[in-house]
């Protein structure tokens, strides 16, 4: 194993053999430690439960073609929403960006071998897949029809596979508090030589805070649905009123996470629009520290605003006004950001690649996913749309929109590192373009649904809002249409010989100096610090690796 | 641009309405500003710096810390102006005036039950005077519900185990859509109510002679609903099991010997007596526990239960 860094070490690097070459099969694959491989496993699962959970998403929207029942009776219908929102949430964007992207480039990007904890990083993989098998299991169980908000007293009383979708949940947490500790060990450890916190890429820092979150807040989601399966199996009354328990709790616990756990979902997009962004426009990026402290920032507010999903749920009014009140600051980094990324393309010298159109197509929807969270985070406004389809429209936009176009920049911008290939440019412009309009249609009709009093989680509806339905049915269908469009291009892209430069984006972070696809090692030799991330100045050198004898 | 509220919002139908809809619509038109605002710009930088050939230089900008404070600091007042906003429509909506009228709701799957000061109840329709202040106090019988009326622009959740509030002054006369907004169960979406904001002397009509419901159903099934509704169920079964007073099953044309000794024929004249005064008649073997509902049932509703009796065979 270690031949391949002899050798290149002796100077004979171009004669060596990638990570997906060496070693050969299945089963080399499946006990590899290599970030990148690993990595690469986390995308085809996160990309194939995107394809399961989409398709539940088109059958949702068929349904609600028609206000009464089109496609499917309203039990069935509650259970696909059910798993619609459980895999996207915890199958497929949480562990996104940091399962399939962080896992691959974080080491390249910060000059390193591997991951801290390259046996754990498997073990992540594995119990994400466990978890994934319990989850879909419960479809044998006959289901869940709870949402994937799990709230009491409806989730300890119905039936069906509530127990176990809980513990795959619960299960989930483990691969992600995982992955945390992991990236946390490898930014504070692994860094290259002369790289300090300030020259680590901007990635870095948003995996970084995300880290955090998942290492902080996930148990607090663990316990709590432990708690649900203790309910349920063994009637401990913690949140049945009956028995005494308060049916409010659980949101408070479940809150006290998942607000955090959407932060784990939009702050590593805006960790992969922070490296897209410069490489595209040629030029540094502007506000480094603002975007970095931001990052945390918001990991760390996303702690204190949980209750800003509860202000129709009976919370005093002093409780109310605290919660609104500190929500409101999150917007303030998250603007900073925006304003950065745009002050960045300012006087660049912008090249429209594909990974550039998603990153634009991320400004625009992210503007306005998070601009639609001040009317959530007011309390007046809050409470005429709660609960209704402009919740569904906002937390698509920053979600769906935001998380997943960032995916697509990412894993456009890494694609030819990955795999030493490029796809049809054409095609990825064409499709950016099929994406953004489908995502607008689809999602944009529901702001207007919701602020007109149209109830989230609804099979039937009043015919007055068949009109926006239609709308948004229609455009889940060009969304659809643009995906495929996509993994058409990038399957395609395998029969094209290898052959990609090492940097064929003209980027200034570290894993652009090694070969595409890079050596099981990742670089030849210990790879140092030249200038920082964002440089494009002329000088100095342009490159960053010197090699260190060894 | 009132087109344009009138595209967003459902139209306003209590005092909270307008609170609300002048922040929302600050806040859309703030939302509309900057998207244009930054796709203006990201639109202009492509258009303008769009890479022409491959060794252009690009000026080295680290940062700007003037420029990144301003837009900072806007941003902090602004959201600072929507929190006080919205604070201050909330605490309106909120405290509920001494002399609101209170209503008793609860939520169960998948119905909504009004109950009036008088004890009248309903169930679904609920029938409000206009311009009276109207305090709900809500509570659940099973999962978590939420009571939404759009055109109020208000929401609250009915709980069980606990009592929530809400309170509002309709303004004009009408019927207004009611929603559950808590995911409940397989009936969510057909739990559906109806205010009805009634002048005051549709408001009395509507307590003397009960509303279109009582009026128009089928006496058996009217019967059927009181039976449920009304507290009846709890100590009368309807299949012959014995509870806290007989069962109505097949007691139609039977005699029911008193605890005073007599003889009692079930005739209407019977069932009537039994609910208005139930302590005239005790049947043997059972305690004298029933309370009167003079003044609880309407004329139409006692007809529904001989009807609903009748059947019971
Ligand atoms: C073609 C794309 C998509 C369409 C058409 C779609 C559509 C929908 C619809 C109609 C609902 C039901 C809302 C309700 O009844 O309350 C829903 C819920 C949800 N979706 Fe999506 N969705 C899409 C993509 C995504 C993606 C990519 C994610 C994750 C990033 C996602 C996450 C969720 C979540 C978390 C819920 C909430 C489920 C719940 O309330 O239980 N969706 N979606
Ligand atoms: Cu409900």
């Amino acid at each position: 194993m270690s031949e391949a860094v002899l050798h290149a070490g002796a100077g004979h690097a171009a004669h060596h053999a990638d990570y997906l070459e060496e070693p050969k099969g299945l089963w080399s694959w499946l006990t590899t430690v290599d970030h990148k491989r690993i990595g690469l496993m986390y995308m085809w699962s996160v990309l194939f439960f995107f394809l399961v959970g989409g398709i539940f998403a088109l059958l949702i929207r068929l349904e609600l073609l028609t206000p009464k029942q089109t496609i499917m009776d309203a039990e069935t219908y509650n259970r696909v929403f059910t798993l619609h929102g459980a895999i996207m949430t915890f199958l497929v964007i949480i562990p996104a960006i940091p399962g399939a992207l962080g896992n691959f480039a974080l080491p390249l990007l910060l000059g390193a071998k591997d991951v801290a904890f390259p046996r754990l990083n498997l073990a992540s993989l594995y119990v994400y897949w466990t978890g994934a098998a319990m989850a879909v299991a419960t479809l044998a169980l006959g289901g869940v029809d709870t949402g994937w908000t799990f709230y009491t007293p409806y989730s300890t009383t119905t039936g069906g596979g509530v127990s176990l979708m809980v513990l795959a949940a619960f299960v989930l947490g483990f691969s992600s508090i995982f992955t945390g500790v992991n990236f946390i060990a490898t930014i504070h450890k692994l860094r290259a030589p002369g790289m300090g916190w300030f020259e680590m890429p901007l990635f870095a820092w948003g995996m970084y805070a995300t880290a955090l979150i998942q290492i902080l807040a996930t148990p607090v989601l663990g316990i709590t649905l432990l708690l649900i399966v203790m309910e349920r199996v063994l009637g401990v009354g913690i949140f049945d009123p009956q028995l005494g328990g308060d049916p409010v709790l659980f949101q408070h616990f479940f809150w006290f996470y998942s607000h955090p756990a959407v932060y784990i979902m939009i702050l590593p997009a805006m960790a992969v629009i922070s490296e897209v962004i410069p490489t595209f426009s040629r030029k540094t990026i502007f506000g480094y520290k603002a975007i970095a402290f931001s990052s945390v920032a918001i990991a760390l507010l996303g702690f204190l605003v949980w209750a800003h999903h509860m202000f129709v749920a009976g919370m005093s009014l002093f409780a109310g006004a605290i919660f609104s009140f500190l929500t409101f600051f999150i917007a303030i980094p998250s603007a900073i950001k925006v304003f950065n990324w745009i002050a960045t393309m300012w006087r660049g010298s912008i090249s429209l690649e594909a990974p550039m159109l998603h990153a634009i197509s991320f400004l625009l929807i992210f503007t306005i996913g998070g601009l639609t969270g001040l009317f959530l985070a007011a309390l007046s406004t809050d409470v005429h749309l709660h609960d209704t389809y402009f919740v569904v429209a906002h937390f698509h936009y920053v979600m769906a929109g935001s998380n997943l176009i960032a995916m697509l920049a990412g894993m456009h911008y890494w694609w030819p590192k990955m795999y030493g290939r490029l796809y049809n440019k054409k095609l990825a412009a064409i499709a950016s373009a099929i994406i953004f309009i489908g995502f607008n249609l689809t999602f944009l009709p529901q702001f207007v649904l919701g602020s007109r009093g149209m109830p989230r989680r609804y099979f039937n509806y009043l015919p007055q809002f068949q009109d926006l339905h239609v709308v948004s049915t229609v455009g889940s269908w060009v969304l659809a249409a643009g995906l495929f469009l996509t993994a058409a291009y990038l399957l395609a892209s395998f029969r094209q010989p290898k052959g990609m430069p090492a940097n064929p984006w003209g980027g200034r972070t570290l894993e652009w100096e090694t070969t595409s696809p890079p050596t099981t090692h990742n670089f030849e030799g210990q790879p140092v610090l030249q200038h920082g991330p964002y440089d494009y100045r002329p000088e100095p050198a342009p490159v960053g690796v010197k090699e260190m004898a060894h | 641009m009132n087109w344009f509220r009138d595209f967003l919002l459902p139209r306003g139908g209590a005092t909270h309405a307008g609170e609300m809809d002048g922040l929302f619509m600050f806040i859309t038109w703030l939302t509309v500003f900057f998207f244009f605002f930054n796709g203006g710009l990201i639109f202009y930088a492509v258009r303008r710096w769009r890479r022409r050939s491959d060794k252009e230089v690009t000026p080295h900008i680290t940062h700007d810390t003037r420029l990144e404070l301003i837009w900072s600091l806007i941003p902090l007042g602004v959201v600072m102006l929507i929190f006080l906003w919205g604070f201050q429509g909330y605490v309106k909506a909120w405290v509920a005036p001494n002399d609101s009228m209170e209503i008793i709701v609860t939520g169960k799957k998948w119905v909504w039950e009004f109950e009036y000061p008088d004890g009248t109840r309903t169930l679904n329709d609920l029938h409000v005077p206009v311009n009276q202040p109207v305090k709900l106090v809500m509570t659940s019988e099973d999962v978590i519900h939420s009571f939404y009326i759009p055109e109020f622009r208000l929401k609250r959740d009915a709980i069980p185990g606990r009592y929530t509030e809400l309170w509002f002054t309709a303004t004009e006369p009408g019927v207004y859509q009611v929603y559950c907004t808590e995911y409940c169960g397989k009936g969510h979406s057909d739990m559906l109510a109806r205010i009805f904001v009634d002048t005051p002397e549709q408001y009395e009509t509507f307590l003397r002679e009960g509303d279109e419901q009582v009026r128009k159903m089928p006496l058996k099934e009217l019967g059927r609903l009181v039976w449920e509704n009304k507290g009846c169920a709890t100590c009368h079964s309807i299949d012959g099991t014995r509870g806290q007073g007989p069962s109505w099953k097949g007691i139609w044309g039977q005699k029911h010997r008193g605890t005073d000794g007599k003889e009692y024929l079930v005739d209407a004249e019977y069932i009537r007596q039994s609910i208005l005064m139930p302590q005239a008649m005790v049947v043997q073997g059972y305690e004298p526990i029933m309370p009167t509902y003079q003044g609880l049932l309407r004329e139409r509703e006692i007809l529904g239960l001989i009807e609903f009796i009748k059947e019971l065979q």
